[in-house]
């Protein structure tokens, strides 16, 4: 492999570095390993890092794409802003979307509550202390028509981080639309659906994972033909860093579930080139800059080649690795919450310097809450500072030929086909669900993480070093306990006033279509939105025909 | 001081399944000697008492991310008076405001360990806080 710089290293100059950077010694203490633990030589140099530029880096919206998805990036569009946001009823989160469009926001991303996360309404015995807390909890199509209230669906772009349900919530969205006027072929958005990162690492999940995995190849299937603007699958390693997993793992695993969706969708007789242009991905950003760089990159390389030479995609759209980012909720501290900002604004220009092509960035009271209205605007400002003051959008991808970032690159694609190789002997990514293979690889990065800190081997700044005693607390925002009764008196309210008839028409085809495996779902549960069946009744009548999931823990 | 090993029932109420911190907490009371349980995630005030009181614990470790901490965690602690197994030591781990967690100390838990708290501390805790 030709060596990336053209120009041949003078050993001798190497060695005389080397020799002067032996003499003197290394600090002691922290590791210069990165945050995932790989290991960092102190130097790179063309003799080090053996990248072939035509075969590896290319251009950017030119196969494999590693320099960025399109042609112009930055240059032609900036990212999009898109705060996550949702708390309390539909008509709080109502209030807090129109908020963050009127301050440049550029696109909405929906919080549910855990109850709505899990199946459930917000009258469920199971849902009690929970309604609202971490997210807005959507019921029926009702709660759906008031958090979208005075947006029109037909001009923003809507994302919403749901998974277990998200078949009814992008049901709800489809209605609301419908009743605004706007077609399902006009909407768009990104619906998460990433239901194999549940059983990896966020954990909610309901049905067991071949009925799930088929509700998803419906959702697929049905966007594919009549949702064009959609994205059926947001692909998501997020959740799998934040549980502990390092940076390689991340990559691996998220890629390894989206060639599972595309098997399984595949499998259903859709031709690749059908639905792969709208799949799409989410990222963590954290704290280790220049490996977070390389696994975008990385990402991007691996998708489109796998893409293109075992999935026998011919749409160059198919080979896109298009994906949202967050910054790590988990590099938030408790401790200084302030320092956050800067955390997080480091985050987030690692996430840019990647090549995203959407970023939420964390606020810096989130260790302790949700966050407050300036907190929020914060983090927003945070990306517009990125954005308009540092020039870092004005060359794509700057750190294409850096020998670290390349070497690093091609070290986390490495790593990632080291581990579809170990699933593949597993049976692939359900069989491996089933082991706890993933569960297990992610205990243990997590568990190596904190034992790291602990012997401070990694500094957090204000926790394990640079400590404040006598921090004064901050304001955060409490949710109102009082909503949780209005949100269970209106679903309550709901269920009397409906037509019974008509709902349990609805219900029992559901139940009906759901016990045959070539009958696509979403038809169904969209005619069932609008009969104003709630989310937990659909979500019951498919517990029964399928069951219910419970992992085995292991710790 | 008897040779028993502190037994530790690590439990996951509620409907959030953030369960890094539980696994963690779990693994080093493993590694300090303790006899652990790991109940698994969403869990019920009932299922959580009903596993500590058959492992005949010593304490119970509550770990909980989804805000819901003031409606669970009273509901466990009076479980457990009503089950006679108020002698159980109660913590609780996780992102919890400062004002509900004096709260919840009024009411009988022993600790609340919130964000950036060491396992070397929680180990010390249990070691101090349970009499063996």
């Amino acid at each position: 492999m030709a060596a990336t710089g053209n120009r041949k290293v003078d050993a001798a100059g190497i060695d005389a570095w080397r020799e002067l950077f032996e003499a003197k010694p290394e600090r002691g203490g922290e590791l210069f390993s990165t945050l995932s633990g790989v290991e960092n030589e102190p130097l790179y140099s063309p003799e080090t890092v053996a990248v072939d530029y035509d075969r590896d880096l290319g251009f950017p919206g030119v196969f494999p794409f590693t320099r960025g998805v399109y042609p112009s990036m930055y240059r032609g569009r900036l990212w999009t802003m898109r705060q996550f946001a949702g708390f309390g009823t539909a008509a709080e989160t109502n209030e807090r979307f129109r908020y963050l469009l009127e301050h440049g926001q550029t696109g909405l991303s929906t919080a549910f509550d855990m109850p709505t996360l899990m199946g459930l309404d917000s009258d469920h015995a199971r849902s009690e202390g929970e309604v609202g807390r971490e997210g807005v909890a959507i019921d029926s199509l009702e709660d759906m028509r008031t958090l979208f209230a005075g947006i029109p669906l037909g001009d923003v772009s809507t994302s919403m981080t749901i998974n277990s349900p998200a078949a009814m919530l992008l049901a709800f969205y489809v209605c609301v639309g419908e009743e605004q006027g706007v077609p399902r072929d006009r909407l768009r958005g990104t619906i998460q659906t990433d239901i194999l990162k549940e059983y990896i690492a966020q954990k909610e999940y309901i049905f067991p994972p071949e009925p799930s995995m088929r509700l998803v190849t419906d959702m697929v299937e049905f966007t594919a033909r009549e949702m064009p603007l959609w994205h059926p699958i947001s692909v998501s390693g997020y959740h799998i860093r934040e549980a502990g997993s390092t940076a390689a793992q991340e990559l691996a695993f998220t890629l390894a579930d989206g060639f599972t969706y595309v098997e399984w969708a595949v499998e259903r007789g859709l031709d690749v080139d059908e639905f792969a242009p709208r799949l799409s991905f989410f990222f963590n950003a954290h704290l280790d800059f220049f490996e977070e760089i390389a696994k975008y990159r990385a990402a991007r390389r691996i998708w489109a080649t796998l893409m293109r030479d075992k999935y026998g995609a011919k749409d160059p759209r198919s080979w896109l690795m298009r994906f949202h980012t967050q910054t790590a909720g988990v590099s938030l501290t408790a401790q200084q919450p302030e320092v956050n900002l800067v955390r997080t604004a480091l985050e987030a220009m690692a996430a840019v310097l990647g090549g995203t092509q959407s970023l939420h960035t964390n606020s810096f009271d989130e260790a302790l809450a949700l966050p407050t209205e300036h907190a929020v605007r914060l983090a927003l400002r945070t990306q517009q500072v990125i954005a308009h003051e540092t020039g870092v959008v004005n060359t794509i991808d700057p750190l294409g030929g850096s020998y670290y970032v390349e070497h690093l690159t091609n070290e986390l694609e490495r790593q990632a086909y080291e581990y579809f190789e170990r699933i593949e002997k597993l049976g692939g990514v359900v069989a491996a669900i089933k082991e706890n293979f993933f569960q297990r690889e992610i205990a243990e990065a997590s568990f190596r993480y904190q034992s790291e800190v602990e012997a401070k081997q990694r500094i957090i700044v204000g926790v394990n070093k640079y400590v404040l005693e006598d921090e004064q607390p901050i304001e955060i925002l409490k949710v109102d306990a009082k909503l949780e009764q209005e949100q269970i008196e209106r679903v309550q309210a709901l269920r009397a006033r409906r037509d019974t008839p008509t709902v349990e028409a609805a219900l029992a085809r559901l139940q009906d279509d759901a016990a045959h495996e070539d009958r696509n779902l979403i038809g169904p549960i969209i005619d069932a939105s609008r009969a104003h069946v709630t989310m937990g009744e659909m979500c019951d009548a498919l517990r029964h025909i399928w069951g219910t999931w419970r992992e085995t823990p292991v710790f | 001081m008897t040779n028993a090993k502190i037994r530790v029932v690590v439990a996951k109420p509620g409907l959030d399944g953030h369960d890094r911190g539980a696994k963690i907490i779990a693994r080093a009371l493993r590694d300090a000697g303790m006899e652990v349980i790991y109940t698994g995630l969403h869990q019920t005030p009932e299922q959580i008492v009903e596993t500590a009181i058959q492992e005949d614990a010593d304490a119970v470790g509550i770990s909980i991310l989804s805000g819901a901490h003031m409606t669970l965690v009273p509901r466990i602690l009076d479980l457990l008076r009503k089950d006679g197994a108020e002698d159980v030591l109660v913590v609780v781990g996780g992102t919890v405001p400062q004002d509900d967690a004096d709260e919840l100390k009024k009411q009988g838990v022993a600790a609340v360990f919130g964000p950036g708290a060491t396992t070397s501390e929680i180990v010390d805790f249990l070691k101090g806080a349970v009499p063996v």
